[in-house]
């Protein structure tokens, strides 16, 4: 009997299961219809601009999609709370619409049509560079302004309509070389995740920037490991023979941790310089001392005092210390009531033209646009003393 | 026997039936975006897990390698389509998408040859090995474009091009339900229901263990090689074990040995993360929930009383 009433009550979630779907079905038919509705209401309580945004919210990138998420609603709540944004003779209140991608191209695809079929002002995504990547084309086809606030692949930014808020990997990797250049070590060895397409495109325009400036000398030792990796002590004892006396990490902060406590563990008196994928490895290392003096790019730092108003409200809305995923969310909103402002409309073509011809002061630095697609900025080197984050100087 | 027998006439009203409603859907602008955009995924995902249901369900051996044949097929119609610009597009992706086929096959057959000869849970894990091994060659290889992988994939497959996705699909799922019906498909299930019977009547075991093999392998490169030109960037971390799991569970859900079951399980597994959208932050969860909820529902009584009603039984005499 028990069984019976059982499988009744699973039939009939299937049934109301599929029953939905029906439903789903004759709400799209009547979509156009209802369209218009849903534009008339909108106006009665003021014109709403809708920021779209694809990242992941789930799997294993889920944190930089839920940080970009989190900066940029603080952001948009800033604004309008302010009284949104002012274009010509309207005022437009911003909201944001979501959809979770889990960093996969083929998930992102889908993700942003489902925001072009529910209606967006302007695309800012995707948070990760290949559903970046997968996306441009779309967004081109569409005519829509697209600002990835994270997507570093120098590729994505091919099309007219789209750009971007943070540093290329190319150009943190040549930044990188350039600091290395400028601070004088004697000898420096690479250890990079040749699995990952961020830390192989730092390494690689690292290695090319010290060529052309003639210092290709200084790199004595390559090394290289995989994903989930935690054991280094093969790459770390060749290194150790190679005499070098700076390493440089280009990475996440995850292996970044397990590196700097083993480097230690063997003794070896290196320094070490990292990308900006290192935010974060003080909550990691459980021996703070091992990672003192690295430096490492950043184009954000939460104890910064220039920063200190996004933090304070960042922190009592979500409890955690944002990251620069945060940041340049929160930037790239601003970015887009700049765009909005200087244009003097809401229209797609105006927006594009209007990014080349503003400027933000904003929390990762101040930025503006090249026809590109790139951003101005100047970098922050960031070095750990003390077991607290400080800009370098 | 009749060619045209009445479930061959059934089978292809179906088909039929399926393109005209697709198509007119697509024509129509019924559908939205979204959902527009899942219908090249859907033929691609009901390819492979009818390809991977030849090995699992009929073959009766665990394959846990199924994504890297798929990224060879991807891998290789991407390179060759992008490198072959200058001919029609039509001709670029008719070489591509066969060359994508025919080396998936035989990297299945490289493969099959020696891991065929390992039975159960030594074979399952031995082709998991192979799937990583493929993904790590191609993430080392610079052509494939490492760990960036490849991207500006001309897009020949998306959903404008339905009828020929539809179509390859339609071929894959006949030539294995026909190879099924099929002498040596007889001898493929016997292989499944007892390899030392089957040996005993003079089947050579290895010769069908891997024909069938190779077969699922160029099922699978081909459907990747459908899914590289309807994203439009690969990268190697796509076709992970994950991606195995995720095509055993197309498998498992519809049925070992079923594969009408198997594209019915696709369709809703593909559409279902997307209809949940709605649901926000609790999609995954929802998803998974709806998952064992479908399991169940799968191996209970009331289903198998379902399936032995008039209709079930009617198709079941004509056999």
């Amino acid at each position: 009997m028990k069984k019976r009433v059982l499988l009744s009550a699973m039939a009939l979630t299937f049934g109301l299961a599929l029953t939905a779907c029906g439903n789903a079905g004759s709400d799209k038919a009547a979509d156009s219809g209802s369209k218009a509705e849903t534009e008339a209401a909108a106006k009665v309580d003021g014109d709403v601009f809708t920021i779209g945004t694809t990242g992941p919210l789930t799997g294993s990138a889920a944190s930089y999609g839920n940080s970009v998420k989190n900066g940029a609603t603080v952001a948009i709540d800033e604004i309008n709370a302010a009284g949104g944004v002012k274009v010509g003779d309207k005022t437009y209140k911003l909201a944001l619409n979501f959809q979770d991608d889990e960093a996969k191209e083929d998930k992102a695809v889908n993700a942003y049509n489902n925001l072009m079929d529910s209606g967006i002002n302007v695309f800012m995504g995707a948070v990760t560079s290949g559903s970046s990547l997968a996306l441009t084309d779309l967004t081109a086809k569409d005519n829509i302004l697209q600002i990835t606030p994270s997507g570093s692949a120098k590729a994505i930014t091919e099309n007219p309509n789209v750009f971007r808020l943070c540093f290329t990997d190319p150009l943190q990797g040549k930044m990188i070389a350039d600091f290395v250049v400028d601070q004088g070590y004697e000898s420096v060895a690479v250890l990079y995740n040749n699995s990952d397409e961020y830390s192989t495109g730092v390494y690689e325009a690292f290695k090319e920037e010290l060529n052309t400036a003639g210092k290709s000398d200084l790199l004595v030792n390559e090394q290289s490991f995989t994903n989930d990796d935690v054991d280094f002590t093969t790459q770390l004892t060749q290194i150790k023979a190679s005499g070098a006396k700076l390493i440089f990490v280009p990475g996440y902060y995850e292996a970044a941790a397990y590196i700097v406590q083993q480097a230690k563990q063997q003794g070896i008196d290196a320094a070490f310089v990292g990308s900006d994928g290192w935010d974060g490895v003080l909550g990691q290392v459980t021996d703070p001392s091992a990672v003192e003096g690295a430096v490492f790019l950043s184009p954000f730092l939460a104890s910064d005092p220039s920063a200190a108003d996004f933090t304070k409200a960042y922190e009592t809305a979500y409890k955690a210390t944002p990251d620069q995923f945060a940041a340049d969310g929160y930037d790239t909103v601003y970015v887009i009531k700049a765009a909005m402002e200087k244009a003097g409309s809401i229209e797609s073509n105006d927006l594009i033209k209007a990014m080349t011809e503003i400027e933000v002061n904003g929390i990762t630095g101040k930025v503006s646009f090249n026809a590109d697609g790139e951003p101005n900025k100047e970098p922050k080197f960031v070095t750990i003393t003390n077991g607290e984050y400080k800009l370098f100087d | 026997m009749k060619i045209l027998n009445k479930k061959t006439i059934f089978n292809i009203a179906i088909m039929l039936l399926a393109y005209v409603l697709v198509f007119v859907l697509i024509n129509s602008g019924i559908l939205s975006r979204q959902y527009k955009s899942l219908i090249v995924p859907i033929c691609v995902n009901i390819m492979l897990a009818v390809s991977l249901n030849l090995v699992t369900g009929f073959l009766g051996e665990l394959s846990l390698g199924h994504a890297g044949f798929m990224s060879i097929g991807a891998y290789t119609s991407a390179l060759i389509s992008i490198n072959t610009s200058f001919l029609p597009p039509a001709l670029s992706f008719f070489i591509a998408v066969v060359c994508g086929c025919i080396l998936a096959a035989v990297f299945g057959f490289l493969i099959g040859v020696p891991v065929l000869r390992l039975r159960g849970d030594y074979l399952a894990i031995v082709t998991l090995a192979f799937g990583e091994i493929i993904k790590s060659v191609i993430n080392y290889l610079n052509f494939t474009g490492g760990s960036k992988g490849l991207s500006k994939i001309p897009l020949y497959s998306d959903y404008n091009n339905f009828t020929v996705v539809f179509i390859i699909m339609v071929i894959c799922i006949v030539l294995i339900s026909n190879l099924i019906n099929s002498r040596d498909g007889r001898a493929i299930k016997s292989i499944r229901d007892n390899d030392i019977a089957a040996e005993s009547i003079g089947i050579k075991i290895s010769k069908y263990k891997v024909s069938a093999f190779v077969i699922a392998a160029g099922f699978a490169g081909l459907a990747g090689s459908l899914y590289a030109h309807n994203v439009g960037i690969i990268k190697p971390n796509i076709f992970d074990y994950n991606k195995s799991i995720e095509i055993l569970v197309f498998v498992v859900l519809g049925g070992m040995g079923n594969i009408p079951g198997s594209i019915i399980s696709a369709i809703i597994l593909t559409v279902l993360p997307e209809f949940l959208r709605g649901a926000d932050n609790l999609r995954m969860l929802l998803y998974a929930i709806v998952l064992i909820l479908m399991m169940i529902f799968n191996n209970s009584k009331f289903k198998a009383n379902l399936s032995l009603n008039k209709t079930f039984r009617k198709l079941g005499k004509e056999d």
